[in-house]
């Protein structure tokens, strides 16, 4: 056993000598190797953190929504509607919603106005995403005027800022009073964007969505179980677009760092033949190889992964960002939570060190298994 | 100590290069003494070293190493008995580039396993008793070719082997580093070790302190 060890601590001892001699080769796989490790460590990690924010930010909103549609079209729910629909079993609370989008000139980008339920914004202020905070430079106590579609201009000062938790929803929300929202838009009084029902029990939710239906033929209720896997496919198909049009870049990568894996130099040969000749077996060989693949291409994992961890978590991920995200003009910028997966880890290393270490193997193999009589004759 | 009977080597066989490198050798090899493979190029000199020293497996016949056979045992059996048994010294001496003196000297000891202290001395002290002792920690490219040599005769004796083979061990000196060499042999042998060499320099063979000559033709023993 303890043979063992220090054999292979002989060996590993000899590994890092060769991989120092070899300095350039090895130097240029390991960053090509990292580099790939970054990108699809990156993706997933993006993807997989944005899947878990918008779960996060769905999970406070409503079980059913109903909006009433006419001609197929969204519309605005008359007064009376609510009393229309009737007691339904299950459904804890039901409240109609005020909100709706305003186009701002100055910065060409759509917001999203609403009426916080717990009437918690005093007429005349507002209460602003962080986007808005960011790109129009507001603070608490700012005052800001809007142009309403009417033409009148609306002034308002800004009571709070959304916190930057939930950014990813809110990035481009203003709230503000019902009076406020109606004057603005010219909405009319008793009327609703849409109804808000709270179902406690996830398996009543669609005998709840069914009785919605039946007492109102022109609604349509809409389940956040069914918009959670709308955006989760949303993040499937970006990531996916995202590893379409790097996947040229990749493959090439990975042939490079594929080729000058396997290929062995006549230096390489000639340094195996030396060590069998001298008495190294074919295993002492194509282990200390291994150890090689298996230094290389685990530092480059761990690097390039790291990597990809701050690049993500730490800096927002700024180089796929405008691909990955972006269903408003104002990008939300939050800080992710940190999640690893580690299913998604392990297929990662699976799919990288795995093929690495193969690579590196056959042909050292193949050098290892012949006769060593050959070093005499060289 | 050695023991050759009937021994062909036959390189391609079955095909339209087939080549007979060794036909019908009967040797005996005595313990203890240094003997000399001489002839022609491409007699077959190298060719009957590697099987000697288990670096190949003949066609036909068998090798006898203390009596016992060893023609027919698999390569990771060979490799344990070349480890213990031979140290190799190869004309070209075959250093790896880009390691120190040391660091090639310890080399064929790393299969065994042996703490670092005790390897490291082993090392230095082959190295010393080469009068390498100041030149231990250059890579070996830097080194002149005796001095390569020697760091090959330490890497030779590293695993203390009881036989130590030579494939023209002087084509690449001058006379005063070859016979520097043999004065190196009569050590080993008053060591009680073995030693085999091939050569077609005539201050090997003809040096006193080789005990046989082995004269190779086309494959076969001649008279010398
Ligand atoms: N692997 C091989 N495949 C084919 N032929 C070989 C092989 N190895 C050696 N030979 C041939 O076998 C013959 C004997 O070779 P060997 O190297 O034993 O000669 P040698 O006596 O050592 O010659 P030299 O004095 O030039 O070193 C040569 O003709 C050589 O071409
Ligand atoms: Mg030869």
């Amino acid at each position: 056993m303890r043979t063992w060890v220090a054999r292979q601590a002989w060996l590993i001892d000899f590994t890092v000598g060769s991989l120092a001699r070899r300095k350039t080769k090895n130097l240029g796989l390991w960053l090509v190797y990292a580099t790939l490790v970054f990108v699809l460590a990156s993706v997933a990690l993006y993807t997989q953190a944005l899947r878990l924010e918008a779960a996060a930010v769905l999970a406070h909103s409503p079980e059913v929504i109903v909006q009433r549609l006419v001609a197929g079209r969204h519309d605005l729910i008359p007064p009376g509607y609510l009393e229309r629909m009737g007691r339904i079993r299950g459904v804890q609370k039901r409240e109609g919603r005020l909100w709706g989008y305003y186009y701002d000139p100055v910065l060409k980008a759509n917001y999203t106005f609403m009426v916080p339920p717990d009437a918690g914004v005093a007429r005349g202020t507002l209460v602003v995403g962080p986007a808005l905070e960011r790109e129009r430079g507001l603070a608490r106590e700012n005052g800001i005027s809007f142009r309403a579609y009417s033409g009148r201009l609306f002034s308002f000062t800004v009571a709070d800022v959304l916190p930057a938790a939930t950014e990813l929803m809110s990035a481009d929300l203003v709230l503000m009073h019902e009076e406020d929202f109606r004057a603005f838009f010219e909405y009319p009084a008793g009327h609703f964007t849409d109804i808000a029902l709270s179902v406690a029990n996830p398996r009543e939710v669609r005998t709840v969505a069914a009785k919605v239906a039946a007492a109102l033929p022109d609604s349509r209720p809409i389940l956040r179980e069914e918009v959670l896997r709308t955006y989760a496919s949303i993040l499937d198909w970006r990531e996916g677009l995202v590893l379409a049009v790097l996947s040229g870049a990749l493959l090439a990568f990975a042939i490079l760092a594929w080729e000058k894996a396997s290929g062995l130099s006549a230096e390489e040969r000639r340094e195996i033949g030396i060590l069998k000749a001298v008495g190294w077996e074919t295993g002492d060989v194509i282990l200390m190889k291994f150890w090689e693949g298996a230094l290389i291409s685990g530092s480059a994992f761990l690097a390039g992964y790291l990597a990809a961890y701050l690049h993500v978590f730490r800096f927002g991920a700024t180089l796929f960002e405008p691909v990955l995200k972006g269903w408003s003009v104002l990008y939300p910028r939050f800080e992710l939570v940190p999640a690893i997966d580690g299913l998604q880890v392990a297929t990662l290393f699976l799919l990288t060190v795995f093929p690495y270490t193969a690579a590196v193997l056959v042909p050292i193999w193949r050098a290892a298994v012949t006769d060593p009589d050959s070093v005499m004759r060289q | 100590m050695i023991e050759l009977s009937g021994i062909r080597k036959v390189f391609n066989q079955s095909r339209h290069n087939e080549y007979r490198a060794l036909d019908g050798i009967d040797l005996f090899l005595a313990g203890r003494q240094i003997t000399a493979l001489s002839g022609p190029s491409g007699s077959g000199k190298t060719t009957l070293l590697t099987l000697i020293g288990c670096l190949a497996r003949p066609t036909a016949g068998r090798v006898r190493l203390r009596g016992e056979d060893i023609s027919g045992l698999p390569e990771r059996f060979l490799t344990e008995i070349r480890r213990r048994t031979f140290g190799f010294v190869f004309q070209q001496f075959n250093l790896v580039r880009g390691l120190s003196a040391v660091d090639n000297v310890m080399l064929p000891a790393y299969p065994l396993g042996p703490t670092h202290r005790e390897l490291r001395d082993r090392a230095e002290a082959l190295l010393a008793r080469l009068h390498l002792a100041d030149r231990r920690d250059a890579r070996v490219e830097w080194l002149s070719g005796g001095e390569q040599q020697r760091v090959a005769i330490a890497r030779a004796l590293i695993n203390d082997p009881e036989i130590v083979i030579a494939d023209e061990p002087t084509a690449n000196l001058d006379t005063a580093l070859a016979k520097a060499f043999m004065g190196i042999l009569e050590e080993l042998h008053a060591e009680g070790r073995t030693v085999i060499l091939t050569s077609h320099d005539p201050l090997v063979t003809g040096s006193v302190a080789v005990h046989r000559v082995v004269a190779l033709r086309d494959g076969r023993i001649v008279p010398p």
